[in-house]
């Protein structure tokens, strides 16, 4: 009202994934399930973006409930990327990353659960970060897998990332899972200056089978940038890194299919026409309203819950879950942060995955790791191969964002990936 | 009610209960939504009730307290860390597809209450207590539906609950009801439940099954749920034995099922067979972090507990010297147990006061369907009237003319004996005169007195008090006439 800016993002234009509801809005998550439910309540990141001054001006299409690699599991039609439109921006929150990517906004947000904020933003060239898991209140995010889901922004740069993470990062009370810690000034520690701090290279990151060996080569040489200008590298063991993929795929399904039970069809969303019976309402409301990659977790999740089966599938992997966990923090003993790519390749062709759910869940081989042990990830652009960007993956210790961006910064004042544009656009 | 002999001689039967009782806080256990009964359906709901996309539980902290105290209150070891867990199933008034519970790490583990059975005082073993949710409620009722399916009402969505698990101590539909009676005499004294049956508030499921006397291992049970009156838990339990025993005299094997008691017929019918039983698939509720419970914070809880029934009555038979039955009598109810207290000690005569408690006021409060604390009846009155009658200044039955009006009105009795003229006679000359007539009018009975029939001075008595309105007071009636029959 005095002429004065709200915050750094005042009447900044913003994009929010379609999973965080608004108030007066839709919110569909990308799927039929919800057609027709608008929000009366505002998700908490909502509220303080609004109220620091950023002006949302779209929902982004993402992978239906936010699961998938790809966004092309989108009851509206798959999202493309601004670089090949051929070809996926990744996923769940390809819409967020294309959005920035394709210059249409500045900022938006995404969530991660399994690495659904870095992927794209390695698929689409640009900076997306996935906080320490209870940093930003998940009130108002409609639950994939609750322990692991985490809200974070997409942006061109680290230094925007920081704005962004600040304004809406910090203890929400209607989040029991949110951590009470205070917010850092994150822009104050991105001084550029990076000598003395120590990077990890997990060996086991780097000895993937089917990751593209081009990839490798622009996170090594990025690496090799960050030690010219002062940083100490080192390598790190994370042993357990390669039940990493095993364990995400028994813990977020089970937990999916468990958060997705209340949509039946009897409150708001889809509700199949004349049902017989309860269960012939059950049946079909929920047939006609999922996509089939969403069916399936929820079988694999009812599966994994089951009598007889929860202690050899869910109680084991919560067991790796804890030894992953443990990997992270042995090796944060030894280094400031973790350096790895993002996705083992570059973003594959619409339609290419569709049929190979396995070969899907392997583009989150790198990332998922973060989100079992709740730590911090960022991915920033660190090279293209074949014509597409290629992302460096930065993991910090829990509520290490500073340390994470700080590097990512350094990173960015030497290098100039983030500043090309896809050629279409440009 | 009680089995047929035969049963109870060649079977022994083993009960277990699990009661759920809702929590007396303002708000649900997870959302701010207000705790009310009677509202218009689903107006006491917020978007967590719901399941709206997107919210989070947030526990209800008043709801931990009260666990904490029950659990003390049944001589529990509260955990000073439990974990919430999902339960999870389809059913329409269930908006989440699932129930928060707790499973595998409740707060409270391994009680005892003590009931006063047949066989004098046992200790009935406490397995659990968890806190849960309430699911909302379903109406089928034509009335309300129109016949157009099925309304759901979620008011009672969230509800918070102790579901309360006994051992399979309990052995006859009997020392169920009064393992029942003494826990919600208990609940009610440490103010976490109102415990109102009618209202849904104690409900109760009971696992029934029978073995030969003397066999170690437990017999196939039965769960029978919708047990929502006393009647009904003992009636149903009493049904089931009886179906049971039937099965086995016949050389029969019991199957595992949960039943239903249907109170229109007395009968249970089955709900489920064990074959069918719903797999939960529990799992800890990813949205809420383990609730630890500091300590300090449970010692603190455990000495501000009010001093229970059990205490209460050993002490009301030591200190005011009441007999077992009376002071479990007056110690069932906290209020009426305070209101005896408060009488007593403005009164200084604490039989007295427990004999017109029990006599007098109890029976006009049963009849008024209410207790003590809702009465005008002020204890300093109970008090000033009893004292009246042992002073002789009123007789009983005036006193007792007296308590239906106090109870509904209030006031002071001396006030009220003075303005209704019930002032006890014992001016001399009108008895003297009463007692000579009556004395002239039956000399048989005069005769009987002086050979030594003493019982006979009481149907004296009695005509003196009926010809002064019962107004006379006795003893000094008592004092004329024994005067002058030995004249």
């Amino acid at each position: 009202m005095r002429g004065e800016a709200l915050s750094p993002l005042d009447g900044i234009p913003i994009a929010i994934k379609d999973n965080l509801v608004q108030v007066g809005e839709a919110t569909t998550c990308a799927s039929r399930i919800l057609e027709g439910f608008v929000s009366p309540y505002d998700a908490t990141v909502v509220e303080r973006l609004q109220a620091a001054g950023a002006v949302i001006v779209g929902r982004t299409n993402l992978d239906e409930f936010a699961m998938g690699s790809s966004t092309e599991n989108s009851a509206f039609g798959a999202s493309r990327n601004p670089w090949d439109v051929a070809r996926t921006p990744g996923g769940s929150s390809g819409g967020s990353a294309a959005a920035v990517a394709a210059g249409i906004v500045p900022l938006a947000f995404g969530s991660d659960t399994g690495g659904s904020i870095r992927q794209p933003a390695a698929c689409t060239g640009i900076v997306g970060m996935k906080p320490t898991y209870g940093r930003v209140s998940r009130w108002g995010l409609v639950a994939f897998a609750s322990s692991l889901d985490q809200i974070g922004p997409f942006t061109r740069t680290a230094a925007d990332c920081a704005v962004a993470l600040r304004a809406i990062a910090g203890h929400d009370p209607r989040d029991s899972t949110s951590i009470p810690e205070a917010v850092p000034d994150y822009a104050a520690a991105l001084t550029g200056d990076v000598s003395g701090v120590v990077l990890g290279m997990p060996r086991e990151y780097f000895e993937t089978k089917g990751a593209d060996p081009a990839v490798l080569d622009c996170v090594h040489s990025a690496v090799s940038n960050l030690e010219k200008a002062g940083a100490k590298v080192r390598e790190v063991s994370l042993p357990h890194t390669k039940y990493g993929i095993a364990a995400y795929y028994l813990i977020a399904p089970a937990e999916a299919s468990s958060n997705l039970a209340r949509y039946d069809g009897v409150r708001y969303g889809h509700r199949a026409a004349s049902p017989r019976d309860l269960a012939d309402l059950y049946h079909r409301t929920r047939s006609e309203g999922f996509g089939p990659e969403v069916k399936r977790r929820i079988l694999l999740g009812t599966y994994v819950l089951s009598a007889g089966y929860y202690d050899a599938h869910y109680r084991k992997a919560q067991q790796v879950r804890t030894l992953l966990r443990r990997d992270f923090e042995e090796a944060f003993r030894g280094c400031d942060a973790i350096v790895t790519p993002t996705a083992p390749e570059v973003a594959f062709r619409i339609g290419e995955k569709a049929d190979d759910p396995l070969s899907m869940y392997l583009s989150d081989v790198y990332t998922v790791t973060a989100n079992l042990a709740g730590i911090p990830g960022i991915s920033v652009p660190c090279g293209f191969v074949r014509g597409l960007p290629v992302g460096l993956q930065i993991l910090g210790p829990l509520l290490g964002e500073a340390t994470v961006l700080r590097v990512a910064d350094a990173w960015q004042r030497r290098s100039d990936f983030h500043l090309q544009r896809p050629p279409e656009i440009a | 009610m009680s089995a047929s002999p035969p049963v109870h001689a060649k079977y022994e039967v083993v009960i277990g209960l699990e009661v759920h009782v809702h929590l007396a806080t303002d708000s649900k256990l997870f959302s701010p939504a207000p705790v009310r009964y009677g509202d218009a359906p689903n107006h006491d709901v917020h978007p967590i009730c719901l399941a709206l996309p997107g919210v989070l539980p947030v526990l209800n902290a008043r709801a931990v307290e009260f666990a904490v105290r029950a659990g003390m209150a049944t001589h529990c070891t509260v955990h000073p860390r439990s974990v919430f867990a999902r339960k999870n199933y389809f059913y329409p008034d269930l908006p989440k597809g699932y129930q928060i519970s707790q499973y595998e790490e409740p707060i409270c583990t391994a009680g005892w209450l003590e009931i006063e059975a047949d066989g004098g005082a046992r200790r009935i073993g406490i397995t659990r207590i968890h806190m849960e949710e309430d699911a909302g409620k379903s109406i089928h009722d034509d009335a309300v539906t129109h016949g157009e399916g099925t309304h759901v009402d979620l008011n009672r969505a969230g509800v918070p609950l102790l579901e309360i698990v006994s051992e399979p101590d309990l052995r006859s539909p009997a020392e169920a009801a009064a393992y029942l009676r003494t826990l919600r005499c208990v609940l009610r004294y440490i103010e976490v439940s109102e415990a109102d049956m009618e209202k849904g508030q104690f409900r109760c499921d009971a696992n029934v099954s029978l073995r030969l006397h003397g066999e170690a291992a437990l017999g196939t049970r039965n769960e029978i749920k919708n047990l929502n009156s006393f009647r009904f838990v003992e009636q149903a339990i009493e049904t089931e034995i009886v179906r049971q025993a039937r099965i086995l005299d016949e050389g029969g094997t019991v199957q595992q099922a949960t039943r239903l008691f249907e109170p229109a017929t007395g009968r249970t019918k089955v709900m489920r067979t064990k074959e069918n039983a719903d797999d939960y698939r529990y799992f800890p509720d990813p949205d809420l972090v383990p609730l630890v419970i500091d300590p300090a914070e449970i010692e603190r809880i455990r000495i501000a507990l009010p001093e229970l029934p059990d205490r209460k009555r050993v002490r009301f038979e030591a200190e005011y010297g009441l007999p077992a039955y009376d002071a479990r009598l007056l110690t069932a109810d906290r209020a009426l147990a305070d209101f005896f207290e408060d009488a007593a000690r403005a009164n200084g005569t604490p039989k007295s006061v427990a004999n017109w408690i029990l006599r007098d006021v109890m029976q006009h409060l049963k009849e008024r369907d209410t207790d003590v604390s809702s009465t005008r009846l002020a204890p300093e009155a109970l008090a000033a009237l009893v004292r009246l009658v042992d002073e002789g200044k009123v007789t009983a039955k005036s006193a007792r003319e007296l308590v239906p009006e106090l109870i509904e009105k209030g006031g002071d009795p001396a006030a009220l004996v003075r303005e209704r003229g019930l002032e006890a006679v014992s001016d001399g000359g009108a008895l003297e005169a009463a007692a000579a007539e009556v004395l002239a009018a039956n000399p048989g009975a005069a005769g009987r007195f002086r050979a030594g029939e003493d019982k006979i001075l009481n149907f004296l008595m009695g005509q003196v008090m009926k010809k002064t309105g019962g107004k006379a007071s006795p003893a000094a009636v008592r004092d004329i006439l024994a005067r002058r029959l030995r004249e």
